[in-house]
């Protein structure tokens, strides 16, 4: 099955300040698949993560070398606008982190600060998104309570439906189990399952059996460096180097 | 061993009980402090205060009447204040804290900050005095008198500010921008209204601190007597902690005007105490919809 380049990260290199965090990373990722970025602390998967979305240009010393293409074009040339782009990549976040303001504002955000008024069309995406992120059922009576009154787990689905109301083409996770107990977790991962027919995944996760449930592809970083990657099945049974066969049968990291 | 395995423990005990004691203290002296001054007030100035004495101006040499005057002027003055240093010092505290890159210019605006916040407030009254009130050709005036207050309480607002947004979690920064919302956007509807409450905790020491100076305004908008309440911000005033000090060290009649001092202190505090209430009660609610 042959499918198409949505992003194509070409020999990128990422420092913070002096220190190289990232060295020299190039991987393709496609359309309707799951990517999982594993690997042990501090080896810069969401580092990498976050250079997709150009969330890392918040940082001031920080400097990117390389170039990663969506769709062919070059996200980090002069031309581009960071605000588009970032409404074309939906993200969610290690710890929940939704606003504090109602269910239905939180959701309704993306759509506002991109120029969206009118009401009906509003309502109708708050209510599609939250059904998309399986959330609707639990929320749709108290629409208007303060987000924070929700599980943890709920918070980060609310979190999911708010990244989908903008419908963005990809969606970047950060970890977003890891301050989840196992039903919420599983229910996150079903999500994800559902998502991938619509959307293109990217997913840095600790959990090893979460990569091997969720992704087809995956990509192993230790210290800065792209190891080994290739399909999930392959990696998690088959891997071509030690180094990673040590990393997921837990033998380090 | 086990023996002297439990003379440590009731030593460690004893030392635990005695450490929360002196902070239980420290705790207690403060707060009775507060009390000892209220009930000091209380007691020597409620008797003055009557219908006439909070609608009237004063009369005979300021030895009876009341002190309307000096109400209507500490409210313009104090208000006129924070109308002034809200905006310049929440728009600054963004400034510095959401868009400014750390470098050698941000640091020496900070170290002015810091040394403005710490310069005595007569300083500030002189330099009113000679800015607005002659250079600037304002005269002793209420808009003089809140333009020194309001430099004075700038950097506390910048302070206050800063802090609460500092507070708010650079997580939500995140969130928004990731859904492509712009920098400011992020900032007017996410990081401001999160920040709001911290910003009314520093508006309510600005204002109190600027109800209660005497220096600042004694060269720039406060005068001695006038019976007449103001008409226009360019017109002088009468103001209650300026009036207790005269009354207190230039008055005619020093102690006979005693029980008029305690009422025109009394009145200032709860001057004060209401301005507060107005703004607590506003930043109660304001929590409470975000929870």
């Amino acid at each position: 099955m042959d499918k198409s380049v949505k992003i194509e990260v070409k020999h990128l290199n990422f420092y913070y300040g002096e220190f190289q965090a990232l060295q020299d990373n190039s991987l393709d990722f496609h359309t309707n698949e799951v990517s999982a970025l594993i690997g042990p602390s501090g080896c810069g998967k969401s580092t990498f993560l976050r250079c997709l979305n150009r969330m890392n240009d918040l940082i001031p010393i920080s400097r990117v070398e390389g170039n990663i293409l969506l769709d062919g074009l070059d996200i980090y040339d002069p031309s581009v606008d960071v605000v588009m782009l970032r409404s074309r990549i939906g993200m969610v976040f290690q710890k929940p982190n939704p606003f504090p303001k109602t269910i239905f504002e939180n959701v309704a955000y993306g759509l506002r600060v991109n120029g969206i008024k009118d009401k009906g069309l509003i309502e109708n995406r708050v209510e599609e998104s939250l059904k998309l992120a399986a959330i609707w059922d639990e929320v749709k009576d108290r629409m208007h309570k303060s987000a924070l009154g929700l599980s943890g787990g709920q918070q980060q689905r609310l979190c999911i439906a708010r990244a989908l109301a903008v419908e963005p083409e990809i969606l970047l996770m950060d970890e977003p189990c890891s301050a989840l107990d196992p039903i919420a977790t599983q229910k996150i991962e079903e999500l994800i399952y559902q998502l991938k027919k619509s959307f293109t995944i990217i997913i840095v996760t600790h959990n090893m059996q979460q990569a091997a449930r969720v992704s087809d592809i995956t990509a192993f970083f230790y210290l800065g460096e792209l190891i080994e990657t290739g399909e999930t099945n392959t990696i998690f049974t088959r891997p071509k180097l030690k180094q990673t066969e040590d990393y997921i049968t837990g033998r380090f990291g | 061993m086990s023996k002297s395995v439990s003379s440590m423990q009731s030593r460690r005990n004893f030392l635990q009980k005695i450490v929360f004691n002196v902070f239980r203290l420290a705790a207690l002296i403060n707060g009775l402090a507060l009390f000892i001054i209220i009930y000091f007030m209380i007691a020597n100035g409620w008797k003055a205060i009557n219908w006439t004495f909070l609608t009237q101006p004063p009369m005979d040499s300021m030895t009876k009447g009341g002190i309307l005057p000096c109400i209507v002027g500490t409210l313009c003055l104090s208000i006129g204040a924070m109308l002034i240093a809200l905006p310049i010092g929440v728009a600054s505290a963004i400034y510095l804290n959401e868009y400014a890159r750390p470098g050698p210019l941000i640091r020496v605006i900070r170290i002015g900050i810091n040394n403005l916040a710490g310069i005595p407030s007569i300083v500030f009254g002189l330099f009113g005095l000679a800015f607005f009130v002659v250079w600037l050709e304002m005269g002793v005036s209420i808009i003089a008198g809140a333009l020194t207050l309001g430099a004075m309480t700038v950097p506390v607002m910048i302070g206050s500010t800063e802090e609460a947004l500092r507070a708010v979690p650079d997580t939500y920064r995140e969130a928004s921008l990731g859904l492509g919302a712009t920098k400011w956007q992020t900032i007017y509807r996410v990081v401001l209204p999160t920040a709001l409450p911290g910003i009314l905790t520093g508006t309510i020491l600005g204002i109190s601190r600027a109800a209660g100076e005497t220096a600042p305004i004694m060269f720039t908008a406060a005068v001695f007597f006038t019976p007449s309440l103001p008409v226009s911000i360019f017109d002088e005033v009468m103001a209650l902690p300026y009036h207790i000090y005269v009354l207190a060290t230039a008055g005619t009649e020093i102690e006979a005007t005693r029980h008029l001092q305690y009422g025109t202190a009394l009145v200032l505090i709860f001057l004060v105490l209401g301005m507060n209430l107005i703004a607590i009660i506003y930043r109660s609610r304001l929590r409470k919809r975000m929870q």
